[in-house]
Formats: C-alpha cells, sequence, structure tokens
C-alpha cells in the first residue's frame, strides 16, 4: 500500500510564515518553516487549524504546493468569498507569524516518481496546487516523464503560477503547459479561450493508447465534465484520479 | 482542544448555530459539496444489482427492481464530512440495512461496502444495524443524483461521511475489521465525527 499511508497519530505542528508570495488578485501562497516535518507525495494535503483569543477554532484541508524534496512547505490558498480561513490566510496573516496545520493527508490522489507512464494533468482554478507539487517534484529529480498540464483559468491575471510554469515549460525536459481562459483573452491570444470539453481534450490529452496516468482537479462541474470525457475518450476509469471542490469553501 | 492563538483571527461565528448538532472541527454548510477519487460511474439501472456476500456460498441479490419493492422509510439526519463540512437536516428516502440482513444467518463482526469504481469502506455490524443505517436513493424527493452516489449509496450519517459510500453494490459480512479504500490510506477505522476521528491514530 502507499509508502506514507499509515504513520501512527498525525500531531499539530507549529509552522513559521517565512514567506507570501502573491500569486493572483485573490491567490496567496504561503511558504512555512516546519520543524519536524515528516515529508509528503507530491499531491497531498494538509489540514490547518486557526484559533481565536476565547479558544473558537476553525479548520479547513489545502493542498501542498510544494515539491517534497523542497526545504520548506508551501500552501497556495484562493481567498473565497466570506472565507472564514481563506480570508484570513490571504488578508491577515504576515511572515513571523505561526501557522498550526497537521499532515500529511491522503495517499490516493498522488504522483509516484517512479511511474513511467506519462502524465496528464487538468486544472481548473486552484485546483492547480497539487498538481504544481507533481510539476515542481518532476522538474527537481530531473524526471523526463512527458508531461502535459491543461490549465484552465479565467483570465491572463487569474493564471496562478504563471511565470514558474513558463520557465518550467521552457526547460526542455518534456514538460508542456496549454492554457484555455474562458472569460477574457489579451489581445492576440491564440490559445484556447473556452471551458475544457471532449474536443479540447481529444486534441491535448495523451492518446489513451499511450495509457498516461491523469490527474483532474478543480470545482465540482469541473473535474465531473474533465472526467467523463476522458472516459468517453477511452481512458480507464482507473487511470483517472480527481480531487474536487465543491463551491462551499472557506 | 487547546491550540496556538492565530494573531488577528476572530473567525465567522454562526450566531444560531447549535454545537449539540456540529462536531468538532466543522462548519456548517448550504449547498452539498461533491468528494470522490475518479470518475462518477454511470451503472445502467437494468444491470444494476444489491448483493450481501458471505452469508452462504452464493451471495444473496437484488435487481434494482426487486431492492425497490423492499419497504424503504423517510430519513432525516444531519451529515458529517471529514473534509470539514456539516449539513444539517438532510433528507432521503431509503432501505434500512435490518431489512436487507432480515433472515439472514451469519456470524459476521463487521462489514465491507463495495461499490462501482473499486471503492470499499469497513464498518462494524453493531453500526450497520438498529436502525442506524440504510441504503439510500432518494435525496430532497429526487432520485439521488449520480455525483452524489446514485442510483444508491449507503447511508450511515453518525460516521464521518466517507463510510457513506457512494454507487453501493453490496455488503461483504466478515468475521473481522479490514481496512477499505480511504483507511488503507490513513483515514481513521472507524471515524466518529463526535470524537473526532479522522485520522489513523486520532
Amino acid at each position: 500500500m502507499a509508502r506514507a499511508a499509515v504513520r501512527g497519530r498525525l500531531s499539530w505542528a507549529l509552522g513559521d510564515v517565512v514567506e507570501l508570495i502573491d500569486e493572483t488578485r485573490r491567490v496567496r501562497s504561503i511558504v512555512l518553516d516546519v520543524p519536524d516535518w515528516p515529508g509528503h507525495r507530491a499531491g497531498q494535503h494538509v489540514d490547518v487549524r486557526l484559533t481565536a483569543e476565547d479558544g473558537y477554532q476553525a479548520q479547513r484541508s489545502y493542498s501542498i504546493a510544494s515539491a517534497p524534496d523542497d526545504a520548506r512547505l508551501a500552501i497556495t490558498v484562493e481567498s473565497l468569498p466570506d472565507g472564514e480561513v481563506s480570508s484570513y490566510l490571504v488578508g491577515e496573516l504576515r511572515v513571523g507569524d505561526k501557522l498550526e496545520l497537521r499532515g500529511p493527508i491522503g495517499g490516493y490522489f498522488v504522483w509516484d516518481p517512479d511511474r513511467t507512464e506519462p502524465l496528464f494533468l487538468v486544472a481548473g482554478g486552484s485546483g492547480v496546487v497539487p498538481l504544481m507539487s507533481m510539476i515542481r517534484e518532476r522538474h527537481a529529480i530531473g524526471a523526463t516523464v512527458p508531461t502535459k498540464l491543461l490549465f484552465s483559468s479565467r483570465a491572463r491575471d487569474d493564471v496562478i503560477y504563471r511565470d514558474e510554469l513558463e520557465q518550467l515549460a521552457s526547460a526542455g525536459d518534456g514538460f508542456e503547459v496549454i492554457h484555455t481562459l474562458t472569460r477574457m483573452q489579451p489581445d492576440g491570444w491564440t490559445g484556447y479561450a473556452r471551458r475544457v470539453d471532449t474536443q479540447m481534450l481529444s486534441e491535448v490529452a495523451w492518446p489513451a493508447s499511450e495509457m498516461p496516468a491523469s490527474f483532474v482537479c478543480g470545482p465540482t462541474p469541473f473535474v465531473e465534465a474533465v472526467a467523463s470525457a476522458l472516459v468517453s475518450l477511452g481512458h480507464p476509469a482507473p487511470a483517472i484520479k480527481t480531487e474536487r471542490f465543491g463551491p462551499t469553501g472557506g | 482542544m487547546t491550540g496556538y492563538v492565530s494573531r488577528g483571527f476572530h473567525g465567522k461565528r454562526e450566531a444560531d448555530r447549535d454545537n449539540a448538532r456540529v462536531p468538532p472541527g466543522q462548519y456548517l454548510v448550504e449547498d452539498f459539496p461533491v468528494l470522490s477519487a475518479g470518475p462518477t460511474p454511470h451503472t445502467p439501472l437494468d444491470e444494476w444489482t444489491f448483493s450481501i456476500v458471505g452469508a452462504g456460498p452464493e451471495p444473496i441479490t437484488w435487481t434494482w427492481e426487486a431492492f425497490r419493492a423492499l419497504p424503504s422509510e423517510d430519513i432525516r439526519v444531519d451529515i458529517h464530512c471529514v473534509t470539514k463540512w456539516t449539513k444539517l437536516d438532510t433528507n432521503w428516502n431509503g432501505i434500512s440495512i435490518d431489512t436487507l440482513l432480515d433472515g439472514i444467518e451469519h456470524h459476521a463482526s463487521h462489514v465491507l461496502a463495495f461499490s462501482d469504481g473499486d471503492y470499499t469502506t469497513n464498518l462494524p455490524l453493531e453500526d450497520v444495524s438498529d436502525g442506524k443505517a440504510w441504503v439510500a436513493f432518494d435525496y430532497d424527493g429526487e432520485p439521488l443524483a449520480p455525483e452524489h452516489g446514485g442510483p444508491a449509496r449507503l447511508l450511515v450519517p453518525h460516521l464521518y461521511f466517507w463510510k457513506s459510500a457512494k454507487w453501493v453494490r453490496g455488503l461483504q459480512l466478515l468475521d473481522h475489521d479490514e481496512a477499505g479504500f480511504w483507511e488503507s490510506y490513513g483515514y481513521h477505522m472507524y471515524g466518529d465525527p463526535w470524537r473526532e476521528q479522522r485520522y489513523a491514530g486520532d
């Protein structure tokens, strides 16, 4: 079974916030030093817990954005309207603060760097976060498995990790990014400008005959549509791993 | 439950929140989030069956038609997902597991629920007995939507909702406990939300 499956109790750890990176207007990466962090696999998440002065607490789960080999742990958080925890993390948290978390959690939606099948990653908005951990790990360890990221964002300014993705894609090691901008496109845009659909997937995805491993993460309707379309294109269901977040969050 | 006080965090408290109904670490939602590990399966009803496996040499199997002819009941319960959301007063219609196991001789202590898409989850027999668990096929008066587990899902509301297996196709009777899908990936073997048993060791 999975390497990081069961480690005994996951206890709460206190991480130091050492860097904050504004990825877009509503999305921020939080880089943490976590003493005794047990390590993670690309695709896993952590639980974050906030405590108010009077003891009131709120918890949420966030995907890990950093690669397992990175010295520091990073999560990337989208501020949701009315989001109790996300608005604090994106709006209030500062470098020098501490953040309580426990993990890593989840052992199914993970990429095993020993696997050699082509990778097809499909992200809707902040669904790119766990996939970024995989992309960063792939690059960090010098893996060359052919990898495509199909990334759906509303507009160019909403593309999370835009510059880093561009750099990684220019490294010439078999990683390619295909963007679709669903709401607004810059002048001269020649890429996709609609929601991901079966036609787009048939043009972009590795053919089923190459037996790719697919990871799909985004809002529920996005994941439903992409996963169903991949099945209709002949990809076997067990080769398609999904992670969804609903309209509710926090 | 103590914790590190987060500078500047006040929280969005629901003034009318009924703490007797919201387990520790959970927050209330009005909508119905979806979580599953792979594509949504779509088994046609004329190919759908529900089976009790392990009571004898042959499984006991119902077709969809025979299954729906069993007596069902309305169920109004609160549900708690391990990803932290709680939804109050959800309305279902389904068949009690008591009805399905009625008259079946066995010596099981546990069950392993199995679903389309190779999903499984383990439960002590006593947690699916005496009116505590159902196979549900209606939600809010409508057939259960595929993304929420339709045509039929297990409903075990007193445990975290991953135990309420979507797309359920049967129960395997066991004389021991055996980890299901998420339980093999570090989630708790039992999953009591009131004791916050989210992960192994909690």
